[in-house]
Parts: structure tokens; C-alpha cells; sequence
């Protein structure tokens, strides 16, 4: 499956100098998050401000990695044509253990029993030359 | 509570009969046809509009839009502008309307939708935007994987199961074999066929979907003093409420709590209704699952209980609750932004008492709910006659 993801031609993140870090780590094989230096809060996707505080002052800080499951689907048919030759695959929204949720490509077997607060971490994967955090089951 | 004074009214409404593909037209020319027949049906002339509100044209006009679209019409608005609410902006734009009257800015409002459809074409969005830098990539373009992640949520929180969601779609088929101009006029579908028709992204079965079509919608709102002169007894906007609270259903603030739940009980308090005077329910309907959740948040029965909720009802125009008696966008189709404005075209059908079979019997009071990109854009509306 992951053989197949790396080779597939589809859209790739749109980067800005605000998100390059992030995307940076995670082809280091490193996950890190803003943290807000005037509320403290964690932020994702990253901001130029703070959407707590309005703080415009946040700095990178190393991230657990981990988060628990909130929903997912199934894919059979893609939005975009291009996923189309992976189908079907599944996607989920995960909150982050820091606080933030974010939508991620889940690595578990289209048939597997999926369950809200179902433990993940973050796993990058490579697809189209970019290194994405992908997420997969752990044990707690 | 009190009933409140009416803060605007509609006198006219023109909409155009859904076709799955639109070969040759232009938004543009959709749009003037619309506006069109909203005249005729208000028995007014073009020289008496002098208010302006549009949606986004995406592809066809990027910039500009008002001043393009009062050039192609041959108006000179003295108030016009954008709405951009995704499914809301129907709603969203009536209450626009009347408050953009009520600061004396223009007297009489046009506000309309319209789309083409063409056969083989997908508009890629040219965002360059959080949602395409941080959703998109990982394989989740479309709404149909939004509200499969909102479904899948409310399935696993509350137990909601296929049956009960197919129902809704079900009522939409149902509601709709008594309206000629819905696209699914003809075909019915049990809640069996609604259950067998394709897996689109689970847990969403292509019944569950709205079918995408070209159309058109316009309606005219003009003061309560102007309406009195009307050709039809006009209908009065009672109550707005509205709220956006996200884009991404990554970074929904709730994925229960839409912010339908605040916008519905808006309304309602501004007409000094509750819900249960509400002869019409006009819900939007993208998917099975947006209907559910708005029946939760109306407050018509707890949260994650609609499906008991409506196996004790009747949701057809005879019914205890009509519900979308046009068809809904899941029975009518949905011509893009259009299709939002067609649950404010049927309820003033009804509310005029000329939606024929369909009539819901005495109609004074409608809801009517907007909701756009990932349950994250909501308006509501209540619509009525006097007595």
C-alpha cells in the first residue's frame, strides 16, 4: 500500500514561509507544533498569529506525535482522480494529545474496525517526492 | 414570546427547472433568466430594482462579480455585493436584503443564483489556502469526504444507523414525485433502494448525495410598505439567525454542534416563534446526514435521537411535519448555490398557497436552513403570511 502511495501523482501541500518548518520536520522524520509564547496554547495548522490570542508570537516546539481518533471514512471514490488508483483508503480526523485536531491518511487495512478515541501516532510517509504525517494505530 | 414586526418581504421568485447538464449556457445568461422570471412573478420592471446580491462565480467571473453581473442585466444597483456562504448564501441573502433597505440603501433587492453544469468538466478550486495545504494532500478533495467524517462521527457517538439516514433520503425521493420540475420526478426510492445504490465514501451511499445539476434561483425583497402594493400577498422575513464558526471539518470547534444551533434559535427568537409553529420545515440537504443534524439542532429531539425521532413522524406535505416538499435538494437537485435558494423558493410556494399537490394545508410559517462548506456555514430564516 505504502509502495503505491509513493508513487502516485496527485497534489501536494501548498507551502508558505509561515508552514515551511512544519513540513520540514516532518520529511526530518520529526512532528513539531507552534506553541503560543503569551497564552501557552498549542496551534495547527501553523499561523502567523496566534487564533487564541492574537499573539504574533509562536515558536516551533517538538510535538508528541500522538493523538486519539475522532472520525474517518472509507474513500471509495476520490474527490481528486488522481487517488483513485489506492482506493479504497481511509482518512480521519485526529486530536492531537496537545490539543489541536488535523485531518491525516490513516495507515490501517480498509476492513479494520475503526472506534472514536482509537490511539494513533504519527507516521510520515512519502508520496509524490513530499513527506506527509500519515497516521497509524499504537498501542496506548 | 412576541411576535415581532416583519423586517422585510419577498413579492417575487423565478426559478429555473433543473437539467443534469447544461451544454452551451453561461452562468451569466442563467442568472438573467432567473432574474427574469422573478419580475414577472413579482409584476414589477427591471427599473425598480435597484439592489444587487450575487454568489461567487467561480471559474467564469473571479473578480468584479457585481459589477459584471448589474453590466450583463443592465442594472446600476445602488447597494450590491457578494454573498459567499456556500449553501447558506441563499438564506443569507434575504436577510441581507432587508437590512440592506431597512439602512436606506436601495428599496427593492435582487437576489440570485445560478450554474452551469457541464458534462465531463470539474472545476479544481485554485485555492491556495489552509485547506488545500493541509487536507487536501492527504486524499481528502470533495465535500463528499467531509460529511462522510461528520456521518461516520454521529454513527459512532450516538449508534445512528444506515436505515435510519436512508429514510431521509428516502422522504426527499418521496416529497419529490409530487414536484414535475425535480430531477429525481419519476424516481422514487425506498429506503432499501437508498441502502443499495453505490458506497461513495463510506459510510455515504450515492442516494445520500445531491446530484449535481445546472439551474437558476432569484427572489425579490423589498420593504413591508412596498410589498402591500404586490401583485401576490407577500412574505414576510419574521427572523434571521446566522453563524460560521470554521472551514475545514479538520478544525471544527464541535463535530456535534453545528452551528445550525445557534442560527435556528436565532431566527425563531427574532419572530418571537418557536419551532413548533412552524407549518414547513425547508431544511438543506446536501447529504442525509446534514438533515439529521438539523432536526437536532432545531431542538426537535435530543441529540442523536432523529432516527427514532422520525419513525413517529410523517414527512410528506399531508404529514405532521411536511419536510422539503419540493423534494429537497437530495429529490430536486442541486444547481450549486442555486439549490440552497430553492428551500426559500418552496416556502413561498407554500406560504402563497400555490404549490398545488403538494400544498401544505393553512401554511403561515416556514423554516427555512442554509449550510455551507463542512457544516461550518449556517443561516436560518422564518418565512410567513399574516393570518
Amino acid at each position: 500500500m505504502i509502495e503505491k502511495i509513493e508513487n502516485l501523482t496527485v497534489p501536494g501541500p501548498t507551502v508558505t514561509p509561515t508552514t515551511k518548518p512544519f513540513w520540514d520536520a516532518v520529511a526530518r522524520g520529526e512532528f513539531i507544533l507552534q506553541n503560543c509564547c503569551d497564552c501557552s496554547k498549542w496551534v495547527f495548522y501553523p499561523r502567523s498569529h496566534c487564533p487564541h490570542c492574537w499573539s504574533n508570537q509562536l515558536e516551533w516546539v517538538p510535538a508528541s506525535g500522538k493523538g486519539k481518533l475522532k472520525t474517518w471514512s472509507v474513500v471509495h471514490r476520490p474527490g481528486h482522480p488522481a487517488w483513485g488508483e489506492v482506493a479504497p483508503y481511509t482518512l480521519g480526523v485526529v486530536e492531537l494529545k496537545e490539543g489541536p485536531t488535523m485531518l491525516t491518511h490513516l495507515l490501517v487495512e480498509p476492513n479494520q474496525e475503526l472506534k472514536i478515541g482509537l490511539p494513533l501516532q504519527v507516521k510520515p510517509v512519502k508520496v509524490n517526492n513530499v513527506w506527509l504525517p500519515f497516521f497509524e494505530n499504537t498501542e496506548e | 414570546m412576541v411576535r415581532r414586526q416583519p423586517k422585510g418581504a419577498i413579492i417575487g421568485i423565478g426559478e429555473l427547472t433543473p437539467v443534469r447538464y447544461s451544454e452551451g449556457a453561461t452562468t451569466l445568461g442563467l442568472i438573467a433568466e432567473s432574474a427574469r422570471l422573478a419580475i414577472q412573478d413579482a409584476g414589477i420592471v427591471k427599473g425598480e430594482i435597484d439592489g444587487l446580491l450575487i454568489g461567487p462565480q467561480v471559474g467564469e467571473t473571479p473578480q468584479h462579480v457585481p459589477a459584471t453581473v448589474a453590466e450583463y442585466l443592465g442594472l446600476e444597483p445602488t447597494m450590491s455585493n457578494v454573498v459567499d456562504l456556500g449553501g447558506a448564501t441563499g438564506a443569507g441573502m434575504i436577510w441581507r436584503a432587508a437590512a440592506a433597505i431597512e439602512a436606506g440603501m436601495c428599496k427593492t433587492v435582487l437576489c440570485v443564483l445560478a450554474n452551469i453544469n457541464e458534462k465531463g468538466k470539474t472545476l479544481r478550486s485554485p485555492n491556495r489556502n489552509p485547506i488545500r495545504e493541509f487536507d487536501v494532500p492527504f486524499g481528502a478533495s470533495g465535500a463528499n469526504t467531509s460529511y462522510a467524517l461528520l456521518k461516520q462521527r454521529h454513527m459512532a457517538e450516538y449508534g445512528s444507523t444506515q436505515e435510519e439516514f436512508a429514510l431521509i433520503a428516502h422522504w426527499a425521493r418521496k416529497n419529490a414525485q409530487l414536484n414535475p420540475k425535480a430531477i429525481t420526478y419519476g424516481k422514487p426510492a425506498s429506503v432499501e433502494d437508498v441502502l443499495k445504490s453505490p458506497l461513495i465514501i463510506d459510510p455515504l451511499h450515492l442516494f445520500e448525495i445531491v446530484m449535481p445539476v445546472a439551474g437558476g434561483a432569484a427572489v425579490i425583497v423589498t420593504s413591508v410598505e412596498n410589498a402591500k402594493r404586490g401583485v401576490h400577498s407577500p412574505v414576510y422575513l419574521l427572523g434571521a439567525g446566522e453563524k460560521i464558526t470554521h472551514r475545514a471539518v479538520s478544525q471544527a470547534p464541535s463535530l456535534e454542534n453545528a452551528p445550525l444551533s445557534y442560527a435556528i434559535p436565532s431566527a425563531l427568537d427574532q419572530a418571537g416563534l418557536t419551532v413548533h409553529d412552524m407549518d414547513l420545515l425547508s431544511i438543506y440537504d446536501c447529504y442525509t446526514s446534514v438533515v439529521a443534524q438539523t432536526l437536532e439542532n432545531a431542538g426537535l429531539c435530543e441529540p442523536g435521537r432523529f432516527g427514532s425521532w422520525m419513525k413517529e413522524h410523517s414527512f410528506g406535505h399531508d404529514g405532521d411535519w411536511p419536510l422539503n416538499t419540493h423534494g429537497g435538494q437530495l429529490g430536486f437537485g442541486q444547481a450549486d448555490l442555486a439549490g440552497g435558494m430553492s428551500h426559500v423558493i418552496e416556502a413561498v410556494h407554500q406560504l402563497r398557497h400555490e404549490a398545488e399537490l403538494r400544498q401544505i394545508p393553512n401554511a403561515r410559517h416556514a423554516l427555512i436552513t442554509g449550510n455551507g462548506a463542512t457544516l461550518s456555514e449556517a443561516a436560518a430564516l422564518i418565512l410567513g403570511v399574516e393570518s
